[in-house]
C-alpha cells in the first residue's frame, strides 16, 4: 500500500480522538474518511482494518457499545453510554 | 437469604405462585449465597413498584481485543443496591445445536459462580449461553477461565451474531445437510466478524436442516440457511396404508392441508405431483414412517429477516432457492463476502440487510451482490401480475 501502516494508525486515531464525545464513529466511517482522504488507489478496506486492529490490540482504542450499535473510541472511565 | 428479603419481595413472590417454574424462585436460591443476587432482587422489586426500569445499558465495558461479547449494564440506583451497580452480561458461545457435556455445564457454572451472580439465561435468543451480572475487574478473569475451559465470547452489537443451528444429522433423519459442521464452520471461519464490529448493525445467520425450521431463521436472521431437497419425496406405499388403516384420516389431516394442494388420495393409493411440492415439510410431519425428503438434499439461502425493533418485523425472502449440500459452504461464504461489502459500504448506521433491501428495493440489492432474479424468489407467483404463465403441451404450467 502507499501509506504506510503506522501513518494510517496514527490518522485514525487522532480521527477518534477528535470525535471524542461528539460522534460515536464506527470503523467503516473510518475507513470511508481514510479512503476519501487518500484515495481508492492509496489506501483500502484492508489496510484500514488492519490500523484499527493494531489501535484495540495495543489498548489506544476500544470498542465501545450502545443500543445495539459498536463504535470505535479512546478508553477513558468507565460509564454507562449515552445514546 | 432469610424471612427479611421475602417479605420485601411482595410483587415479585405473586410471580412464584402457580404450578410452573419461577425465575424468582431460582434468583431466591442463588441469593442465599450471592450478595449479587440478592441485590438483584431488590432492584426488580423496586422496579416492578415504580414501574420503571432501573438498569443502564453500554459503555465501554470489554475484554482486550474483543468488541463484542460484553454488553455494559449498571443501576442507576447505586446506593440502594451496591452490590448490582455493575451487573454486566456476558454472551458464550454455545456449541453447535447445543450439545454440552455434563461435565462442561458444571465447569461453566463453576467459573461463574466464581466470578458473577452466578445466575445463567441457557439460552439467549440468539442461542448463545448468557452470564448475567458481573462487575467489571471480572471481566478479564472470567474471560480467561472460559477460554481454558475452551469456550469463547459470542457476538453482541454490530457484528456477526454467535452463527447457531438446529441439531440437525446429529439427531434428526429431516436434515438435509449438516446444520452443525457448516454453523462450526462459519464461526471459526468469521472470528473476526464475530468479535470486531465493523458492520452498520447486527448480522445474523442461522441454519437449519429443514422447512421446519427449528432455530426460527426465516423470522429472524439476516441469513437464513433452511435445508430443502430438489427431487421426489421418498415413499413407502405400505406404510401409507398402515397410517390409513390406524385411522390416520389422510384426505383431512395430510392433503387438505397441503399449501399447494398438490396430493391425492383415492382411498387406496397417495399420489403426490411433485412439481408442485414446496418442500414445506407437513405431510412428512404427519406420516413420518411413510414419507421422507429426497435423496438429492440441500439448502436454500434467503436474506433479510427480522425481528422489530427499528422497524416492523421482516420475513426473509428467497435469493438462492437450492445449493447442492455439497456446495453449501463456499456459497454462504461467496455470498456473505458480498453482501457485506455492500451492506458495510452503504447501510446506514443501525439498519438491517433487510431493512437496506427494502430502502433500494430488491432489483438493486441482487444487482449490487451480482445475482440474477429467479422465478422462485416470487413469494407467490400465480398472485402476481408481473409473472405470466404459459402452458406447456405436456399440460405443466411454467413460466
Ligand atoms: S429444522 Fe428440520 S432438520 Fe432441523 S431439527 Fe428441526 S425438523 Fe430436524
Ligand atoms: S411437503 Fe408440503 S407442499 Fe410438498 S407435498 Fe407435502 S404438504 Fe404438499
Amino acid at each position: 500500500m502507499a501509506v504506510p501502516l503506522e501513518t494510517l494508525v496514527e490518522e485514525i486515531y487522532k480521527m477518534v480522538v477528535d470525535l471524542q464525545g461528539k460522534k460515536n464513529v464506527r470503523a467503516m466511517s473510518l475507513t470511508k474518511a481514510m479512503i476519501d482522504k487518500y484515495g481508492a488507489g492509496e489506501v483500502n478496506k484492508e489496510d484500514c482494518k488492519h490500523a484499527i486492529r493494531q489501535l484495540i490490540d495495543s489498548g489506544r482504542c476500544v470498542y465501545g457499545y450502545y443500543g445495539g450499535e459498536s463504535f470505535i473510541t479512546i478508553p477513558r472511565k468507565e460509564e454507562a453510554a449515552s445514546g | 437469604m432469610g424471612d427479611d428479603t421475602k417479605s420485601n419481595t411482595k410483587l415479585l413472590d405473586e410471580l412464584e405462585k402457580g404450578p410452573w417454574p419461577s425465575f424468582v424462585t431460582e434468583m431466591k436460591k442463588a441469593a442465599e449465597t450471592n450478595p449479587m443476587a440478592k441485590d438483584l432482587l431488590g432492584q426488580l422489586e423496586l422496579s416492578y413498584e415504580e414501574r420503571i426500569g432501573h438498569w443502564k445499558h453500554g459503555g465501554i465495558v470489554g475484554v482486550m481485543g474483543y468488541g463484542g461479547g460484553v454488553i455494559g449494564r449498571y443501576s442507576d440506583v447505586p446506593e440502594k443496591f451496591p452490590n448490582v451497580a455493575h451487573f454486566h452480561t456476558l454472551r458464550i458461545n454455545h456449541p453447535s445445536g447445543w450439545f454440552y457435556t455434563s461435565e462442561a455445564l458444571r465447569k461453566l457454572c463453576d467459573i461463574w459462580e466464581r466470578h458473577g451472580s452466578g445466575l445463567t439465561n441457557m439460552h439467549g435468543s440468539t442461542g448463545d449461553i448468557i452470564f448475567l451480572g458481573t462487575k467489571t475487574n471480572e471481566l478479564e478473569p472470567v474471560f480467561q477461565e472460559l477460554t481454558q475451559a475452551g469456550f469463547d465470547l459470542g457476538g453482541s452489537g454490530s457484528v456477526l451474531r454467535t452463527p447457531s443451528c438446529c441439531v440437525g444429522q446429529a439427531r434428526c433423519e429431516w436434515a438435509c445437510y449438516d446444520t452443525m459442521a457448516t454453523c462450526d464452520s462459519l464461526t471459526r471461519a468469521y472470528q473476526d466478524e464475530i468479535h470486531r464490529p465493523a458492520f452498520p448493525y447486527k448480522f445474523k445467520i442461522k441454519c437449519s436442516g429443514c422447512a421446519n425450521d427449528c432455530v426460527a431463521a426465516i423470522a429472524r436472521a439476516d441469513l437464513s440457511v433452511i435445508g430443502t431437497w430438489k427431487d421426489d419425496i421418498q415413499q413407502d406405499d405400505a406404510a401409507v396404508s398402515e397410517y390409513a388403516a390406524a385411522g390416520l384420516d389422510i384426505q383431512k389431516d395430510v392433503c387438505d392441508h397441503c399449501p399447494t394442494k398438490c396430493m391425492q388420495w383415492d382411498g387406496k393409493k397417495l399420489a403426490i405431483n411433485n412439481r408442485e411440492c414446496v418442500r414445506c415439510m407437513h405431510c412428512i410431519n404427519v406420516m413420518p414412517k411413510a414419507l421422507k425428503p429426497g435423496k438429492e438434499k440441500g439448502a436454500t439461502l434467503l436474506i433479510g429477516a427480522k425481528a422489530p425493533i427499528m422497524q416492523g418485523a421482516l420475513l426473509s425472502s428467497v435469493l438462492i432457492p437450492f445449493v447442492p449440500a455439497a456446495e453449501l459452504l463456499d456459497t454462504i461464504k461467496e455470498l456473505v463476502s458480498r453482501i457485506w461489502d455492500f451492506w458495510s459500504e452503504y447501510g446506514n448506521n443501525r439498519e438491517r440487510v433487510g431493512e437496506l433491501i427494502q430502502r433500494i428495493g430488491m432489483p438493486a440489492f441482487l444487482d449490487a451482490i451480482g445475482l440474477d432474479p429467479v422465478p422462485e424468489m416470487v413469494t407467490a407467483p400465480r398472485d402476481n401480475p408481473y409473472i405470466f404463465f404459459q402452458t406447456k403441451e405436456d399440460g405443466q404450467e411454467t413460466k
